[in-house]
């Protein structure tokens, strides 16, 4: 019982990131843009939260920039790919690659070639809810793993039971339809890459002022491209995309703890799960895949 | 007092003339049918008062104000609502959601207050419709009818549906009828454009015929007849020069298609067992107003849609559906209807003008340059292509852009010719030219099947004329003995002929 | 309010501007990017000076490029292939280390053979490699349409796990205990082709490719076939051609490509596999067939000039204590202005 706790509470703490990036893409994919420049918007921000809290010695700091470098981030992203109309994957992943190269070429300027990783004096500490009862072990997290958690509802909220949430999804399915109801197709994908970048900034921010306390060059390793997988394997829904951010969560802290154990197992099968599931589910359902149908696709008026 | 008066609308595409000072009224709950071929003009004088063109010169009066129009906001605003055949509907959104987007008033939706709301509207206009339903899954019918009341609930009072019946079964067509009907008795005015002669009869109050951008007569419907309205629409009062049919009835069969049904998922019918042959020597043309199943044809005989049921034969040898390269293997000669279509625009004219004949110019997968390039040369002679062989085909006129094509496919002296809207768009040397060539093409003994939405380009080459409505033919002519008046009736559905 | 679209309008650019582009995108990515050289302490003009010309002065510097050239060769060919067929296949580095992989593996077998037969062998498998892990995309967007941006994607993060599984499991050096593959036969290492320099037989490979590339894109039937798909699929069908087949053999040949310069790395600079082998190669071909228009010619001239940023960045951080990371900084925003600059020069541009 206890092990199942302390997995669970693996699970959410592993998960929280992976969340933030997801629901920050799903957002984003929901207006019909797919933004591939998620990785370097996590490294990027998670550095840049790390350097602000470092150099000020405030993490609250820390986070507003991370949250500001995701934001500036999906606008170069939306001055590419709405603006100009520039392919979105190549527009993507140019900024994957400018974001991760500047992060460690500025990481290299400032903390020059140390060997050991600087660390924050302070960092996000955990909540302990339910302290003392046997439920500690789960309940003991950052309060972004609590708030990754709230945004789940506050999103579904936002997406099906708003107007704003009606015209984002309307801007990412059919942007004609969206343009003869009066609604700028330009300034709504605006929006959702912003929210989304965001989202992405805090998911970096939760890696290098919270869990880890640090910076280094691995710290995203490749969970924003897991994000991208799991809004695919969770339908672009919040609920699902929930489900597949804790699966993972699950898979990962459940190979951690085995390997803890001293179990010998190959721990790549587990981690690279996501993305063979993913691959599966999108065989299965093929093009009847609830794709945002204008996904991809660059905006113009006729005429 | 009318609710709509429009007075000297004109708008000129470059050099033509779209619509020449049009006037037109349109009275308080009122069915007026704008009745006319493609090309005369109807969809610009429609868009026109929705806001998407802006005319050369213009007065529009709605509800006594007069104020051009110049955006479709400003034009919803007015109270002008615009039903176009391609729906602008969110599929994978509800009824409900659909009718409500851009004007939800509140920032929190309600679904059960949206549905109630919808509901509302919906039996206040005598609309029977679930608001729950997911758009993407109702019938064509019943998406149309989501359209116009997104239009009312915008407090639209002047409905404009654009070839409303195009896409409907006759069951729909009925009841659009008769929601239409409750929808004038409380006031609203609909305009509905059309090429159905029959609709317009039946529907309307009024109905104004356009010919070449002008108003050729606006009248009462019950003081005109279905004759008259035809003679309005096609409006030929001289018989064309007579040509001696001579093509010669004892010359082969060519090409022979029998029994093409092509239906699409709802089981609506594009085509409906089309049966015709084309011999040696002769052109046949298909005469029809757009829209009756000739794209679907012309699809079908160039190996780019398969139809459910029927057979097409070249020199009695079947040909394989779907597959364009069995149509070049029967060497079937195809001008397609969308020129960009026929050539991939990046390439050079060279490239285009010998990649329906890869074969002839590769050795082991290897391209011959000096051969495409003397090929290329030969042919810009031969076909006065206004162009150099390594320029792209996307600079190029469309005149030359059809050229192209036609250099193609006739340099291969195809044994059938399926031409279709050959000077679709092209200024008036290239038409005659192309004209030419698709004679020289007749002497020289290829069967052409000619589909044409100009009326005059099928009297002037046909030897036959066949004539489509609604997936059918309806009607043969020899062009010695064209009866205009009939091939009017047949061409807008007035008559009803096998 | 403010306009945030904007309209482009096809223009005829005079040839001297398009001669022009790619030194304005240039210049323009480093007049960025010499904030961030300010940032870092250096003369601007110090460092483009040891990124743009110092390399060239040197011999081994000369030979270092060409090394550093080759995997990009290699990936860029890949995806200029692919995109000018109308695939959108982001998954080069998948390709590159399944093909790395292979040659790891086949390496190890062919002792007995002599080089004339080993690195044919090797070759091939690493083709092999590369093909088969594009399989799997490019069968679910010719059969299913399914994009194959986010598939091949990911295809990308599998591999990298596939990697990292056999170098911990079967494959680790047994001796060292670190994560890297036993070391490859001798017969099987690429030789060095140009004396003093570690230029090796990869980069004949790579030249080989190359120019099989531009042969293919424009005196193949394929290439007309596949260029016509890239650029209007729905003419190319109706002018007979196999969209399918042409689009799956494009992917195929594309990952295979990809795979090469893996093998090329393992035979031709670490004679083992091991984890960090690429440093994004595969993306860095994204932007090598971008910025060489995805034609032959183009791809040489980008890859050798991000090669020669690349090895002028090795200099820079020696000498001036600039981060090496400056060259991976400048290829992402060259990539980024040039096409923005394409655009712009290209279309007239009016609001929305």
């Amino acid at each position: 019982m206890e092990f199942l706790l302390t997995l669970l509470g693996a699970t959410l703490r592993i998960a929280t990131p992976i969340l933030y990036g997801a629901l920050g893409e799903m957002i984003v994919e929901r207006a019909g843009i797919l933004n591939l420049g998620i990785e370097g918007t996590m490294l990027l921000s998670a550095f840049g939260g790390f350097v602000a809290a470092q150099l000020s010695g405030s993490i609250y700091l820390g986070l507003l920039i991370a949250v500001a470098i995701g934001v500036l981030l999906s606008l170069l992203m939306g001055f590419l790919s709405i603006t100009l109309g520039l392919n979105q994957h190549v527009s993507g992943l140019g900024i994957t690659l400018f974001a991760s190269g500047l992060a460690l070429f500025l990481f290299r300027i400032i903390y020059g070639g140390e060997s050991i990783p600087p660390a924050l004096e302070e960092s996000f500490p955990q909540l302990r809810i339910f302290g003392g009862t046997s439920l500690e072990p789960v309940f003991s997290q950052y309060v972004f793993t609590y708030a990754a958690f709230l945004l789940v509802p506050l999103l579904a909220w936002l997406l099906y039971r708003t107007s704003f949430g009606l015209r984002l999804r309307s801007v990412g399915e059919n942007p004609e339809a969206a343009d003869t109801a009066g609604i700028s197709v330009f300034r709504t994908r605006y929006v959702a890459l912003l929210m989304g970048g965001a989202l992405m900034g805090l998911g970096g921010a939760f890696l290098s002022l919270a869990q880890l306390g640090a910076f280094t060059h691995g710290i995203i390793n490749g969970r924003g491209w897991v994000a991208i997988a799991i809004v695919i394997f969770g339908n672009w829904r919040p609920w699902r995309v929930l489900a597949g951010a804790l699966l993972f969560g699950g898979l990962q802290a459940l190979q951690l703890r085995l390997q803890a154990e001293g179990v010998q197992l190959p721990y790549e099968i587990f981690l690279m799960l996501p993305y063979v599931m993913t691959i599966v589910a999108i065989a299965i359902t093929g093009r009847n895949a609830s794709y945002p149908a204008a996904l991809l696709k660059p905006y113009r008026r006729e005429g | 007092m009318n609710i709509v008066e429009m007075r000297g609308i004109t708008k000129r595409f470059g050099t033509l003339v779209a619509n020449d000072k049009v006037d037109i009224d349109l009275g308080r709950g009122e069915i007026h049918a704008l009745l006319g071929e493609n090309g005369a003009g109807k969809s610009t004088l429609m868009k026109i008062l929705y806001g998407l063109y802006q005319p050369d010169e213009v007065t529009i009066t709605i509800e006594g104000r007069t104020q051009p129009i110049r955006s479709p906001a400003e034009a919803i605003e007015r109270g002008v609502g615009f039903v176009s055949q391609h729906f602008s509907l969110v599929p994978t959104f509800t009824v409900a959601e659909n009718i409500l987007l851009g004007y939800e008033q509140q920032f929190r939706l309600d679904p059960a207050q949206m549905h109630t709301r919808v509901a509302q509207l919906a039996t206040d206009n005598g609309f029977n419709i679930d608001p729950s339903a997911i758009v993407g899954k109702l019938s064509v019918g019943q998406q149309q009818r989501v359209e116009i009341l997104k239009a009312i609930f915008r407090d639209c009072r002047v409905l404009i549906l654009d070839e409303p019946t195009a896409v409907l079964t006759p069951r729909d067509t009925q009841s659009l009828f008769e929601i239409l009907l409750k929808l004038c008795a409380q006031g609203l005015a609909v305009i509905i454009i059309t090429h159905k002669l029959e609709e317009a009869l039946q529907h309307s109050q009024r109905v104004t015929v356009l010919r070449h951008g002008k108003v050729v007569g606006s009248q009462e419907t019950s003081s005109t007849t279905s004759a008259e309205l035809a003679r309005l629409m096609v409006g030929r009062q001289t018989t064309p020069v007579q040509r001696p049919a001579n093509a010669n009835a004892s010359e082969p069969v060519v090409l022979e298609v029998s029994g093409l049904s092509v239906a699409d998922k709802r089981g609506v019918h594009a085509l409906n067992a089309v049966n015709f042959q084309v011999r040696a020597g002769e052109i046949v043309g298909i005469a029809g107003v757009a829209g009756n199943g000739q794209s679907e044809l012309v699809s079908v005989l160039t190996g780019m849609l398969q139809p459910q049921r029927g057979a097409m034969r070249v020199d009695g040898q079947a040909v394989a559906f779907g597959d364009p390269r069995a149509c070049t293997r029967h060497k079937i000669g195809r001008i397609p209807e969308d020129r960009l279509r026929g050539v991939i625009g990046d390439l050079s004219v060279a490239d285009n003008l010998m990649i329906e004949q890869l074969d002839q110019f590769t050795i082991v997968g290897h391209l011959q340059p000096h051969a495409i390039l003397e090929h290329a040369q030969r042919l810009i002679n031969d076909f006065q292509i206004k162009a150099a062989p390594n320029d792209p085909v996307r600079t190029l006129s469309g005149g030359n852009i059809q050229k192209v094509i036609l250099a193609r496919t006739l340099a291969q002296d195809p044994a059938v010719v399926i031409a279709a809207q050959p000077t679709r768009g092209v200024d008036i040397g290239a038409t005659e030219y192309v004209h030419q060539k698709l004679l020289e093409q007749k002497q020289r003994g290829a069967a052409i099947l000619l589909i044409s939405e100009d009326l005059d380009e099928i009297l002037l080459l046909s030897d036959r004329i066949l004539v489509m409505y609604n997936g059918r033919l309806v009607g043969e002519f020899d062009a010695a003995a064209v009866d205009l008046d009939r091939l009017s009736l047949l061409m807008t559905g007035a008559e009803k002929t096998g | 309010m403010m306009t945030l679209g904007l309209k482009f309008e096809r223009l005829p650019s005079p040839v001297w501007v398009r001669a022009a582009i790619p030194f304005v995108a240039i210049a323009i990515t480093f007049a960025l990017v010499s904030v961030l050289v300010i940032l870092a302490g250096a003369n601007p003009f110090a460092v483009a000076y040891e990124l743009l010309i110092d390399p060239l002065t040197k011999n081994s510097a000369r030979g270092d490029i060409l090394v550093m050239a080759t995997p990009l060769l290699l990936t860029g060919a890949a995806v200029a292939l692919a995109f000018a067929g109308g695939y959108y296949n982001i998954g080069a580095e998948g390709q590159l280390l399944a093909g790395a992989a292979a040659a790891a593996w086949v390496g190890q077998f062919v002792g007995d053979l002599s080089p004339w037969l080993a690195i044919p062998v090797m070759i091939t498998g690493g083709f092999i490699a590369g093909a088969l892990w594009a399989l799997i995309p490019a069968l679910l967007k010719v059969r299913l349409q399914v994009d194959e941006v986010v598939t091949t994607l990911l295809m990308n993060s599998i591999m990298g796990y596939i990697i990292s599984a056999l170098l911990n499991g079967p494959w680790r050096d047994p001796v060292s205990g670190w994560p890297q593959s036993p070391t490859i036969a001798l017969s099987a290492q690429f030789p060095q082709i140009i004396p003093r320099t570690r230029v090796h037989f990869g980069f004949i490979v790579a030249a080989v490719v190359v120019i099989a590339l531009w042969w293919i894109l424009t005196r193949t039937r394929f290439g007309l076939e596949l260029r016509a798909i890239g650029k209007n699929r729905d003419g190319a069908q109706f002018l007979g051609i196999r969209v399918e087949r042409t689009m799956l053999a494009v992917a195929l040949i594309s990952g295979g490509i990809a795979g090469l310069a893996g093998v090329s790395e393992v035979a031709g600079i670490h004679y083992y596999l091991i984890g960090s082998l690429s440093p994004g190669y595969g993306y860095t071909g994204i932007i090598v067939a971008t910025l060489g228009a995805l034609a032959a010619p183009g791809v040489v001239m980008a890859a050798l000039f991000l090669a020669l940023v690349s090895r002028g960045a090795l200099t820079a951080s020696r000498e001036l204590d600039i981060p090496i990371y400056l060259a991976d900084v400048i290829q992402a925003v060259l990539l980024l202005v040039m096409l923005a600059v394409l655009l712009l020069t290209r279309y007239r541009i009016r609001r929305a």
